[in-house]
């Protein structure tokens, strides 16, 4: 527990464990099915790439394409349920004070980063080096880099307009938002607190993220 | 300048089936849709390493584009470019309906054929489809990646609801790939999981394979953007010294 966390913890159970997870730092570790998981964004505008895995088999993870296409919108809020490559229901959101989250920006990468900004950009610190850290550190979880797919950017804000053009937006999440989920089977979380200087996704001041595990 | 491919190669791949081959950089593949509502699943992998692969939040971001056509070019994790789109009918090709999976068909109202009843026009679905394909090559559902549709197009209004539009493509439309690195290429020819259909439609296309010239500074893909630009930056430097 993190006595010095300004968040205020609203809910009427003691978490079971709470996280911080400083920006370019990464979490990896199991929800039973019926935990509870808040993530919360501190200071604001800052993005939570997240991935989940069938904790029985991690060979099933999430899916952006199947679940925007079951609940026939791209954006996650309350009321969605996030679902695997075989088309079943992995957790739902229950709480969400963003209102929010995008399914389709991805993950920042060393080497995305060059086609997007400049060659020289290599180096740079990112979401997937720094998932590939917590797969290398945690051998137990049985994850390769062919388990890192298409993610959830919780708190970012990826509108598509009209005529289906895409960007990367100011944030639309603040000090103190968060996003609440239940986990409908036993999942392994997989997070990159975004590191990214190139665009606003995390308001070009990448801040700390806490997680709250609730028992149910 | 229309980009016409030397065809060395052409065969009919029927509705509701499956197809993967290796095909080599310079090479080109053209698919034909025969009729209205085609819809062709694609996934790409590099040949040399194939945890390296087609990725779509790569690709729409890089390019600032929900729908893709001609002009845009189709990504790796790895930042390079595994294939681009030289020629297009269609435009506004699906990157995110994903497949057409086993529990859809009741929801649907599809009647679900087995081979023992309907032989090679049984009603097989694209996620199974891509499973046998990518077991080929010794990948499994691990390595099922978000999937491109081709010829199918889904809307978005503002606040993210998605329409998908009956019979986007018509009878004839072509789209052609150019392959800039060698890839293991892996499709199939099974409707749209978002397609309104009263029963599963069979709907082929005609595949041809040809070879086309590497790209130049004014090709429409590369010069699409400085990102393209970098792209290809990103493949010349992964073949030096060949």
């Amino acid at each position: 527990m993190n006595a010095s966390s300004p968040v205020q913890d609203t809910a009427p159970m003691p978490p079971l464990a709470r996280h911080l997870i400083e920006a370019g730092d990464h979490f990896i570790g199991r929800l039973q099915q019926g935990q509870r998981l808040r993530i919360v964004d501190l200071e604001g505008n800052q993005a939570a790439d997240t991935l989940f895995y069938n904790a029985c088999d991690v060979a099933e993870r999430y899916s952006a394409v199947d679940t925007v296409r079951e609940q026939g919108s791209l954006y996650l809020t309350t009321g969605s349920v996030l679902r695997s490559t075989l088309n079943r229901p992995m957790l739902r959101i229950v709480d969400d004070s963003c209102g929010r989250h995008d399914t389709l920006g991805g993950a920042c990468s060393s080497e995305s980063n060059t086609v997007r900004y400049a060659l020289d950009r290599r180096h740079m610190h990112s979401c997937r080096d720094n998932w590939m850290l917590a797969i290398a550190n945690h051998p137990e979880y049985g994850l390769t880099k062919r388990d890192i797919g298409h993610n959830i950017n919780f708190f970012m804000n990826v509108p598509v307009t009209p005529e289906g053009g895409l960007d990367f937006a100011d944030g639309i999440s603040g000090p103190g938002k968060y996003v609440e989920l239940v986990s409908e089977m036993d999942v392994v979380v997989l997070i990159s607190n975004c590191p990214q200087l190139n665009n606003p996704c995390s308001g070009f001041d990448p801040t700390p993220i806490e997680l709250l595990i609730w028992r149910h | 300048m229309n980009l016409v491919p030397d065809v060395d190669y052409r065969t009919r791949l029927p509705g509701g089936q499956h197809w993967s081959l290796r095909l080599r950089r310079g090479t080109s593949l053209t698919l034909i849709a025969e009729e209205p509502g085609c819809n062709v699943g694609l996934l790409l992998y590099s040949a040399e390493q194939p945890l390296e692969r087609l990725n779509l939040p790569d690709t729409l971001k890089c390019q600032h584009t929900f729908h893709l056509g001609r002009g845009h070019c189709l990504y790796s994790d790895m930042g390079r470019v595994l294939a681009s789109i030289v020629e297009d009918d269609c435009g506004g090709h699906d990157a995110v309906g994903g497949n057409l999976g086993p529990g859809h068909f009741e929801a649907k109202g599809w009647r679900r054929i087995r081979y023992q009843q309907g032989r090679n026009e049984r009603t097989q679905s694209g996620h199974e489809s891509f499973l046998i394909e990518l077991a080929k090559y010794g990948l499994g559902l691990a390595d099922l990646s978000a999937n491109l549709n081709l010829f199918s197009k889904l809307t978005v209004d503002e606040q993210g609801r998605l329409r998908y539009l009956p019979d986007h493509c018509a009878a004839g439309d072509r789209v052609t790939l150019r392959f800039e690195l060698d890839v293991l290429v892996m499709l199939h020819t099974c409707p749209h999981p978002l397609d309104p259909s009263p029963d599963y439609p069979h709907r082929g296309v005609t595949i041809e394979l040809g070879t086309l010239p590497p790209p130049d500074r004014t090709d429409v893909c590369l010069s699409h953007c400085a990102e393209n630009a970098r792209g290809f930056d990103n493949n010349r430097l992964y073949l030096l010294g060949q």
